[in-house]
């Protein structure tokens, strides 16, 4: 149970670790923005390198980046290898009823790496950001929305405690199952209603602990006067310092160059 | 006939990753029929490790449980079935609750023996007898009952299957000093009347001083003493260098005798104390 992992974050000084949190996500979603622009596979292996000069910088080892690949390969395969047969045009080979062509490999190429530059660019931006700070960036950039009545203070305060609860509720389920199956629960056998069945004993408690966590934690909010995020200052607060500016310039730069350098070529 | 036998037993969670961390390490002992064991030791000192592999809910990385001389991990087919040998209270049992009633929750342990409705009510009955449950709370929602009542009906829902061995881990953790004399006497008359193995884990030195027969100390994943209490008791100065509890008595006793009194300090029972100390007062005078 304990093996989800949710946004690992993976702590570090590096220059990215460093940047302001609104940055970090405002310059992936430029870079999966970027993603979709691109038209050819040698613009798309220069957004390869660029992530991963990225993952350099925050000393990231490969071998990470490699795990958090491995349980999309199978989709990806899957996906590359259906549009190499179903794209017309110059055929290469043909077998029985399918036919390849060119351009269905070529897509298929530029498939698999989007995929992987979309994963590693948003893996980046979870290695290197905390679930506070995202949550925190995300309240900053919806500031503007409370203009027009959006809730924006709760909403983040709300995404933060999720966060946070998660792992404690993994744990819970793990010490209840252990409770259950000491009991003589049977989880692993049994068909598809038994097995729905059994969970009953596992979720009712679950259920029953997490609304009592839920009432615990809004007594000891209300304790500490929390009345709304409204007007509510941060221990942490986040400012746009100099080298985020530098930043966000270079990085803007080789994603515009990334892009024109295909409208050159072509 | 029925024994637990620890042959090397390790464990170590998430193996082969780069924060694994060795919990339990050549662990090898027997606990015999009939005793009433108690497991000390720090925070962190492998103890519930240790008992969750008394009835494989986790497997041991190193070595074998042998109960009645088979290796639960043996036939994974048999492992429910050897698992009911050994009946677990984990920490804070109370939040396993989940019926409708505390009836039917004591219930569900034999219900999943494949009993008859007959001797699942019986059984049912005896656990709450046992735990000192009377008749009208049966009937309630185990949610809206107190919290020592909770706790027991939880234990009560593990002895009604009827376990070889019974396990608690800290069953009186976040009880009253009255609650907690409730629970351990409960657990004492039941195994003097059934005469079935308790293994009690406890951070307790006085409780287990109290109510067990033999002792296991457990430090850095390792066993540190295993012995009848008295046997352990009199390492009281070695147990007090490495930090652990000792018996409040053996305490103060250890404490006179650094003061220049000459008492015998392999006593952990007030009544004990009391004699030895009357007993030196005695010799003075008579000087």
């Amino acid at each position: 149970m304990r093996d989800i992992t949710l946004g690992q974050y993976i702590n570090g000084d590096s220059v990215i670790h460093r940047l302001d949190p609104r940055v970090r996500l405002i310059l992936t979603l430029v870079y999966i923005i970027m993603l979709f622009l691109l038209k050819s596979i040698p613009q798309m292996i220069m957004a390869l390198v660029l992530i991963l000069s990225a993952y350099a910088l925050v000393r990231i080892p490969m071998k990470m980046l490699f795990k958090s690949l491995k349980p999309i390969i199978p989709i990806v395969l899957f996906t590359s290898v259906l549009n190499m047969f179903f794209i017309g045009g110059d055929e290469v080979f043909s077998f029985w009823k399918f036919s390849v062509t060119r351009q269905g490999i070529y897509y298929a190429v530029m498939l698999s790496l989007r995929v992987i530059c979309l994963l590693a660019g948003s893996s980046l931006l979870t290695y290197t950001s905390t679930p506070i700070e995202l949550t925190s960036a995300l309240e900053l950039l919806f500031m503007p929305l409370a203009k027009i009545g959006l809730p924006v203070n709760d909403l983040a305060m709300m995404m933060t405690i999720a966060l946070r609860f998660i792992p404690t509720l993994l744990e819970e389920t793990d010490k209840i199952m252990a409770a259950q199956k000491s009991r003589g629960a049977n989880l692993d056998t049994g068909n598809f209603i038994e097995r729905v069945r059994a969970l009953t004993p596992i979720l009712i408690p679950l259920f029953v602990s997490a609304f009592r966590r839920a009432d615990e934690l809004a007594l000891a909010m209300e304790c500490r006067c929390y009345n709304g995020g409204e007007g509510r200052t941060r221990l942490n607060a986040l400012k746009i310092k100099r080298s985020d500016i530098i930043a966000v310039i270079v990085f803007l730069g080789l994603c515009a160059l990334i892009i024109l350098s295909g409208r050159i070529v072509l | 006939m029925s024994t637990l036998r620890l042959d090397n037993v390790g464990f170590t969670y998430q193996k082969g990753m780069p924060d694994e961390k060795v919990a339990v390490s050549g662990v090898s002992l027997t606990f015999d029929e009939g005793d009433f064991i108690g497991i000390i030791g720090h925070t962190g000192s492998g103890k519930s490790t240790l008992i969750q592999m008394l009835n494989g809910l986790l497997r041991p990385t190193t070595g074998h449980v042998y109960i009645d001389g088979d290796d639960i991990w043996d036939d994974r087919s048999k492992l429910r079935e050897k698992r009911f040998k050994v009946g677990l209270v984990l920490q804070y049992p109370e939040y396993q609750l989940f019926e409708e009633t505390v009836r039917k929750d004591i219930a569900f342990g034999p219900r999943n023996l494949g009993l008859s409705e007959e001797e699942i009510q019986s059984r049912v009955e005896e656990a709450a007898h046992y735990l000192r449950i009377p008749e009208k709370l049966l009937d309630r929602s185990p949610f809206d009952i107190s919290g020592g009542e909770k706790r027991r009906a939880a234990i009560a829902g593990v002895l009604a299957m009827r376990p070889e061995v019974l396990v608690l881990d800290e069953p009186t953790a976040g009880l009253d000093p009255r609650g907690r004399r409730d629970i351990l006497d409960v657990i004492r008359n039941y195994h003097e009347n059934e005469k079935k193995t308790v293994i009690l884990v406890s951070h307790s030195m006085d409780d287990v001083a109290r109510y067990a027969g033999k002792v296991l100390v457990m430090n850095a994943g390792g066993v540190f003493f295993y012995d009848r209490v008295d046997e352990v008791f009199k390492h009281a100065l070695e147990l007090r260098e490495t930090g652990l509890n000792i018996p409040t008595v053996t305490d103060i006793l250890l404490t006179l005798r650094e003061r220049g009194m000459d008492v015998d300090t392999d006593i952990y029972t007030p009544s004990g104390a009391a004699e030895t100390i009357t007993g030196y007062f005695r010799g003075e005078e008579s000087k």
